[in-house]
């Protein structure tokens, strides 16, 4: 059984017998936000923003709270994700290059595996590359979702310059026809330089096979994470121009919650949410959902 | 952030400067400031409200003597409460029975089996053991392989039964590989698995009753937010682990998870990883947690300033 406390029915006891939002509420609403990894400054804007909207709107009722609540911090993400995601759908190049970063253990090769099957299913001719040629056994661990899923990994052996895997991977998948390429990388820290280098070489060196590639850098994020996803983001974006993210282990008690201010601070749209280890456990981020989810 | 935090210190610390004792109203706008960095180095609300709460208690009850400014005092305070709730002293591994039985317990990809690949190499090297690796994570693809290239990097042997999907039964035969073979120490790995997860919580906790561990580690991720505290009490409460361990510490994080398990399970952390390859493991200093976790230093020449 899950005893995951959702905001909502926190939030219901928090506000139970009071009929106007006093500070007391305010402050409840306070826990609940941080102790999603709303993060403090993150928290402290939504609560401005609703206590504007309360002194504009003079009385207002704990049972409007709710809904407010979730408008404002749907507006917070909505701000950048103004275009929902509907299908997974891969833009109108061929091959559309995607190249996968984060730090060590989010979950960037299942993810990986999760969406090449999806991709699959939905009609298009896949690529892996195995450009994690450093922690033990990471090309073994593609392959075999290559294998679980069905689709195509281009590897080199173990130690093998990362750059030159993706850059195989690339004009491997030009001549086989492939119209997706996903490229696995190794889990880096984002304050090791060295190795955020590393990354910004392996996406140059891509762009000798296809000009414009990657068209995506996803950047994976653990739900877990603390207020440190914040400086990852930004790490991982001044490395690689990171332009979507993914969101995994949401089917644990973590929240998530870091995204909202994530999504505030930076304009990078959730694209993809992890629920599981499973192969279909990939879904399509939804605003909607995901604040819905919050409140659970 | 840092910045960021200083400035807000500077002027908290304004505040206490040139009073003569502590006030509730020259505290009050301090502890909120401390509050909030806390908050920041992702320690769980309430230890962070405990925390300040208990510090103000200790500061109010306090006059202080001409030699010392009030920030100065607070600053003492402050550092003996986190000290002292980080635990004092490093506790080692009890490594007195033969073999010697460590599980590996832990989050999805919080660091387990690199974890227990350096642990056996420490244990080599530093403590003269000789460990057998079991390799216990029979869902994760390559979780088998991963164990086994680690176990060559670092010439330890490691028991594996491609065959078998019952990490009890690999368990117990790695323990029985180890007597036959003269092991000192046996590490079982096993597979990454969320607290609210029944039927893997079951998984693991059979795997303790049936092999009787000696030391149970449970393994986190540093930059772990607010649910730090529901995973360590979860995994506490199926497994009653004797220690814990922090992954992921060379990054920069503050790693205010580490005061909120502390505080939530009152157990020792024994380690911290402190890299990717098999030698970065250090044993855990409580004091310079502590101050990592606050920005200490950064509040020590801020007092010093005030
Ligand atoms: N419960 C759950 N586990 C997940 C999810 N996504 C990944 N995992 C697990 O997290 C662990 C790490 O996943 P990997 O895909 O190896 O992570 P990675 O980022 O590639 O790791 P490195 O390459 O070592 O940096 C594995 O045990 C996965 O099964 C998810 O959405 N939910
Ligand atoms: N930078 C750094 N990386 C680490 C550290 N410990 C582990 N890692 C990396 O974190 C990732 C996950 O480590 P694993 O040992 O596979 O984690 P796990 O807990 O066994 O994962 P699952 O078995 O999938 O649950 C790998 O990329 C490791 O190299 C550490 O102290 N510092
Ligand atoms: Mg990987
Ligand atoms: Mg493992």
């Amino acid at each position: 059984e899950k005893t995951k406390n959702g905001l909502f029915s926190k939030l219901t006891k928090a506000v139970i017998g009071k009929s106007t939002i006093d500070d007391e509420v305010l402050d409840n609403l306070e826990e609940i936000l941080v102790t999603s990894d709303v993060g403090v400054s993150t928290t402290l804007k939504i609560i401005e923003r609703i206590q504007e909207r309360v002194a504009r709107d003079k009385f207002f009722g704990t049972s409007e709270l709710n809904n407010l609540l979730k408008d404002e911090i749907q507006q917070l993400l909505a701000e950048n994700n103004s275009n929902d995601f509907e299908k997974f759908e891969y833009g109108n190049y061929k091959p559309y290059v995607i190249m996968v970063v984060g730090v060590n253990g989010v979950g960037k090769t299942t993810t990986i595996g999760k969406l090449a099957h999806q991709l699959k299913a939905s009609g298009n001719k896949v690529v892996l590359g195995a450009a994690d040629t450093f922690r033990a056994a990471a090309v073994d661990q593609l392959k075999l979702w290559g294998e679980r899923v069905g689709v195509r990994v281009v590897a080199q052996p173990m130690g093998s310059d990362p750059a030159s895997v993706a850059f195989d991977t690339l004009q491997s998948a030009v001549a086989n026809g492939d119209d997706v390429v996903i490229i696995d990388t190794a889990g880096r820290l984002h304050n090791k330089v060295a190795l955020m280098n590393e990354l910004t070489k392996i996406k140059t060196v891509m762009q000798k096979v296809v000009p414009n590639a990657p068209h995506e850098i996803l950047l994976v994020l653990d739900a877990s994470t603390g207020q440190n996803a914040i400086e990852q983001c930004k790490q991982f974006t001044q490395a690689t121009d990171v332009n979507a993210l993914a969101l995994t282990k949401l089917d644990g008690t973590a929240k998530g919650g870091v995204v909202i201010g994530i999504s505030d601070q930076f304009k990078i749209p959730v694209k993809y949410i992890g629920v599981g280890e499973g192969i279909d456990d990939l879904q399509l981020f939804d605003r909607k959902e995901f604040v819905n989810s919050l409140f659970k | 952030m840092f910045e960021n935090l200083q400035d807000k210190l500077d002027r908290a610390f304004k505040v206490l400067k040139g009073q003569g004792s502590i006030t509730e109203i020259n505290v009050a706008e301090t502890m909120k400031e401390i509050r909030k960095a806390l908050l920041d180095a992702d320690v769980n609300y309430k230890t962070a409200k405990t925390f300040t709460d208990d510090v103000k208690v200790k500061a109010l009850g306090q006059n202080v003597l001409t030699a010392v400014s009030p920030g100065q005092l607070l600053t003492k305070i402050m550092n003996d409460e986190l000290a002292g709730l980080m635990g004092g002293t490093a506790i080692e591994l009890n490594l007195t029975a033969n073999p010697t039985i460590i599980l590996i317990a832990g989050l999805n990809g919080a660091g387990k089996t690199t974890f227990s690949g350096k642990l056996a190499n420490y244990l080599k090297t530093q403590k003269g053991k000789k460990p057998l690796l079991v390799a216990g994570d029979v869902y994760r693809p390559a979780a088998i392989t991963q164990l086994q290239v680690l176990g060559e990097q670092i010439g330890i042997p490691v028991y594996a039964n491609l065959e078998s999907k019952d990490p009890v039964a690999i368990a117990l035969e790695g323990i029985a590989e180890a007597k036959r073979n003269g092991n000192t120490v046996v590490i079982l790995d096993t597979a990454g698995r969320l607290a609210i997860d029944e039927a893997m919580m079951n998984e693991i906790a059979a795997v303790k009753s049936s092999t009787k561990p000696h030391e149970i580690l449970f393994v986190v991720d540093a930059m772990t937010g607010q649910d730090a505290v529901n995973t360590a009490k979860a995994f506490n409460d199926r497994l009653d682990f004797t220690g814990v361990v922090l992954t992921k510490l060379d990054g920069d994080t503050r790693g205010g998870a580490a005061l909120s398990i502390k505080s939530v399970v009152n157990k020792p952390i024994k380690f911290i990883g402190t890299g990717e390859k098999m030698e970065a493991l250090d044993v855990f200093y409580p004091e310079r947690m502590a101050s990592r976790i606050l920005g200490m230093g950064d509040v020590v020449s801020l007092v010093e300033r005030a």
